[in-house]
């Protein structure tokens, strides 16, 4: 007798807590893997989600077997022309020499372990603990976008929102109650001139009620004086905006390529471009980049162009402010959009422009974005951008900020700094 | 055979179908004369089926990352298709437990039930090495058991602390059991009372062992006695009873990993005879079913299609080619032996007077219940298998600069053959041996192995990590010799790494 359950609603994912340990257990590696993907794709690939290839020795659980040398016997299927006393060449790599005890299960020859991370957990790996400065502030306080909603009734208004039905209802309640004196008084002398008629043919009666009746009359006309509809029954329509919190970002990345800008300065920039725009895919549902590069004069380029191409000239950061701020105003309306701009550069400007960049940055561009994000790559000494660019940081402290990056590995560190938590 | 209407038609299955298959092939399964536990048939998802497979099968087992690590390359190679899923696994367990995917067809469904519930279920029953090596009615329990003590053990004293015994062990898990010693059953309870028990007797007997007050000098070194007298081949054993610094619960664990590890033992020495046996058995019992009416022939075109691409063995060039399937060579042979019983010729009556023309049932049983793979293809393979599979020898010496072909399916390579795919077997061959060969029980306390070679073959790149393994549950300094079976030393390793230039004594 066999018994025949059905297990399948039983729990799933049983293998979670293992695989969360696995997970805990290659941190490190995982986390190494994520920065490489950080390293080599494009921008806009990034969040598509998490290959993690770690490498297989790493995670290999070590069993003693043997290794390759001396003697040993196999037996394999499917002879097809070979005889005894044939020789063949050893296969390279000494493929011939292993294979034997527990095949593995991972496949042969295979150097990396691949596996999924979904993107939650990819990006998690990289943002552990950020979160974006003034976005929280953003969409509660400070939103620019509305939309208008209905929020009952009031009594001022233009006549465009009159609501006629509201202003008649208002009317008669008006009416009914300035007239409750009135209408009792006629209702009483009706009542008197119904015992009087029971009095009939009696003379003082008819008298009595005839001067009644011209009370009555009397009593009807001052309420018909009533105005029908008065200033003070008017009921408006009452329309509020809102604000709705935006959920379309646009993401600057500037980026001074002039001949001082070596490949690996480009590569450092490139990759805290793409932690910027990573961070934003998970706040907003829509992102566009424009990408600004600029040497003496400033151009919009794609992704490609930016990163790869080479110019060379001297330098003049503000043409690339100046072009940001008129793209902004012609194609991203603060009201719709969340502004963020990155810039990254080798610290070097022409002198006379530096202060030319603080007056655009604090009129056209810093009113107008979230935030403005400034990486100089450069070991050497700060130049005058630096200097005008720390006066803006005073004043701005809100949504400007500006660190220094040396080499790759302080990139990270440095895109966590500009992006902690502000209590 | 009088012919009776087919038990379903559709592809759709349904509980109550698959309760009357398994009642009709269950009839048919006592027919033939197959002993099996009682069966527990339990329908999961594929979700469900990872979730198994990545704790080797379990239906429950102590958490560990390599489980997950499993668990994640499953998924991955399932997501790819670059693998599918198997379609059943069973649990060699009293009631024998066994899983059937939903996505499956009635065919599928069909085939899994005679495949697994009275194929392995039988074998799990009869074969010898199971019989002793395994308690079908108590490793469910004794899972469970294990499971709560190392979540118990992770509460006290730390996941990582837990992870890193565990790790250790794994690392051993293929040295964990005596070969030629067999154990005495235990129940799980029995289990759990002595456990405190033997954690203080453990104690007590260790002290004896290392608080000998060392005498001066007086006995050379070369005279003292070896610790232990004889090389010990289970190292979990040897480390659970011996080790010098291990907790109780630390003692436990090496335990607990031995004692599974033991579970499995049987199930890698005998593969090829327990997919041959399963395979021949689904073959048999559907056909006969097929012979009754009671499937129809769409059904039995599905079962032997997916019946013929699990026992096909693809060529040695073939670029799919990833050694002897298991599954083709066992019921190959299977076959073979009923045919050999029934039909035999002339060269069957030569090389096997004593089951020719025997009643093939019997002998099919007597080879199931008493054989390993190693010998029961060093008994059973027939050169009318070597030939159409067309088994030939390589002979790889690291010292030559080619490979030499030394025997194919011929007159004078059978026998050759026959016992190479035999030695191919033999854990013995497979695996390095390596027996724990002396402490150091006066002096340092330092452990030696040996590694007796077995046809000059060194041992792998691994075998540094293996020691830092054994190093961290012994505690103290680790050797590993490799001897030549004329004794002498051909290659040391050790742990902590010795500098070079230190001359060993």
């Amino acid at each position: 007798m066999s018994y025949i359950i059905d297990r399948r609603l039983n729990a799933k994912k049983k293998s979670t807590v293992n695989r969360q340990r696995f997970l805990r257990r290659y941190k490190k590696h995982i986390k190494r893997a994520v920065e490489d993907a950080v390293n080599t794709r494009s921008i806009r690939d990034i969040d598509q989600g998490g290959q993690v290839s770690i490498p297989t020795k790493d995670i290999s659980e070590p069993v003693f077997h043997h290794g390759n040398g001396g003697v040993r016997e196999r037996v394999f299927p499917g002879n097809k022309d070979f005889v005894v006393g044939d020789e063949i060449k050893r296969p390279e790599g000494g493929g011939g020499g292993s294979g034997q005890g527990q095949a593995s299960n991972q496949g042969e020859g295979e150097d990396e372990f691949t596996f999924q991370i979904n993107q939650e957990e990819f990006l998690n790996f990289m943002f552990e603990d950020l979160e974006l400065p003034n976005m929280i502030k953003k969409q509660l306080r400070d939103a620019t976008s509305f939309e208008v909603r209905r929020a009952g009734f009031t009594s001022v208004g233009s006549p465009d929102k009159l609501n006629v039905v509201r202003s008649l209802r208002a009317a008669n309640a008006r009416r009914i109650a300035l007239s409750g004196k009135e209408r009792r008084q006629i209702r009483e002398l009706k009542k008197e001139i119904k015992t009087l008629e029971g009095l009939l043919p009696n003379h003082d009666a008819v008298l009595q009620i005839a001067a009644l009746n011209v009370e009555i009359k009397a009593l009807n006309k001052r309420i018909k004086r009533m105005p029908f509809i008065d200033e003070f029954d008017l009921k408006y329509n009452n329309l509020i905006r809102t604000p709705v919190p935006s959920s379309k970002a646009v993401m600057f990345c500037v980026m001074d390529v002039s001949g001082s800008m070596t490949q690996s300065i480009k590569d450092i920039a490139k990759r805290f471009f793409i932690l910027l725009y990573l961070f934003l895919t998970r706040s907003y549902k829509k992102i566009e980049v424009v990408f600004v590069r600029h040497h003496t004069h400033a151009k919009e380029v794609d992704e490609e162009e930016f990163f790869y191409s080479r110019e060379t000239g001297g330098t003049i950061v503000s043409s690339a402010l100046n072009l940001s701020a008129d793209i902004i105003r012609d194609r991203y309306p603060p009201d719709d959009w969340n502004i963020y701009v990155a810039q990254a550069s080798d610290g070097d400007n022409w002198d006379g422009d530096s202060h030319h960049c603080r007056e655009l940055l604090e009129q056209r561009i810093l009113p107008l974005v979230q935030y403005f994000a400034y990486v100089e790559i450069t070991t050497g000494p700060h130049q005058n951008l630096w200097l005008e660019y720390e006066q803006i940081r005073e004043k701005f402290g809100e949504t400007f900020a500006m660190q220094t990056i040396i080499e790759p590995a302080d990139i990270y560190p440095v895109f966590r700094k500009l992006f902690e938590k502000k209590e | 055979m009088k012919q009776r209407e087919p038990i379903s038609t559709g592809s759709e299955w349904t509980f109550e179908l698959i309760q009357k298959y398994d009642e009709e092939i269950a009839r048919v399964a006592a027919h033939y004369g197959l002993d099996t536990y009682p069966n527990q048939i339990e329908v999961i998802t594929s979700e469900q089926m990872m979730d198994a497979y990545s704790s080797v099968g379990m239906p429950l087992n102590y958490n560990h990352w390599s489980f997950g690590k499993q668990f994640v390359s499953t998924e991955q190679q399932y997501k790819r298709g670059q693998m599918g899923l198997a379609y059943e696994i069973v649990i060699n367990s009293n009631p024998c437990i066994s899983y059937l995917m939903e996505e499956n067809t009635m065919t599928m469904q069909a085939l899994v039930i005679a495949h697994a519930c009275y194929g392995h279920n039988s074998f799990f029953k009869g074969n010898y090495l199971f019989r002793t090596w395994t308690d079908a009615s108590a490793i469910i329990d004794y899972l469970l058991f294990a499971k709560n003590y190392i979540a118990k053990c992770e509460e006290r004293h730390g996941v990582d602390a837990v992870e890193q015994v565990l790790d250790s062990c794994h690392a051993l898990m293929n040295y964990g059991v005596n070969r030629y010693l067999r154990p005495q059953p235990i129940t799980p309870e029995e289990e759990k009372n002595r456990l405190e028990e033997r954690e203080e007797y453990i104690q007590r007997h260790l002290n004896r062992l290392w608080n000998t007050i060392p005498k001066k000098e007086e006995v050379q070194e070369s005279e003292s006695p070896r610790f232990p007298k004889d090389p010990e081949e289970n190292l979990l054993y040897f480390i659970e009873k011996n080790a010098p610094l291990l907790e109780p619960w630390q003692r436990e664990l090496v335990r607990i990993v031995r004692k599974i590890a033991q579970y499995y033992y049987p199930q890698r020495q005998t593969q090829v005879m327990n997919e041959g046996w399963a395979c021949f058995w689904h073959y048999t019992l559907l056909n006969h079913l097929h012979n009754e009416g009671l499937v129809t022939d769409g059904f039995i075109m599905e079962f032997l299609h997916s019946h013929t691409s699990v026992v096909f063995q693809p060529p040695f060039d073939a670029p799919y080619f990833n050694g002897i399937n298991p599954y083709a060579l066992g019921f190959g042979m299977m076959q073979d032996i009923r045919r050999i019983c029934e039909y035999p010729t002339k060269e069957d009556r030569k090389w096997f007077p004593d089951i020719a023309g025997s009643d093939w049932n019997k002998t099919l049983q007597h080879a199931m219940r008493n054989y390993k793979d190693e010998s029961f293809i060093l008994q059973y393979l027939s050169p009318r298998m070597i030939r159409e599979l067309k088994l030939f020898t390589i002979t790889d010496n690291s010292t030559l600069s080619t490979l030499q072909i030394t025997a194919i399916h011929d007159d004078s390579g059978y026998q050759k053959v026959r016992e190479d795919l035999a030695a191919s077997y033999n854990i013995g061959n497979r695996e390095p041996n390596i027996q724990i060969y002396n402490v150091n029980v006066r002096g340092d306390r330092s452990l030696t192995l040996r590694h007796y070679m077995h046809n000059q073959q060194p041992l792998g790149e691994d075998t540094e990590e293996v020691l830092k393994h054994i190093h961290r549950l012994w505690g103290f300094e680790v050797h590993l010799e490799s001897v030549s079976p004329e004794g002498s030393i051909i290659d040391e390793h050790h742990c902590p790494l010795r500098p070079q230039t230190e001359e060993v004594a």
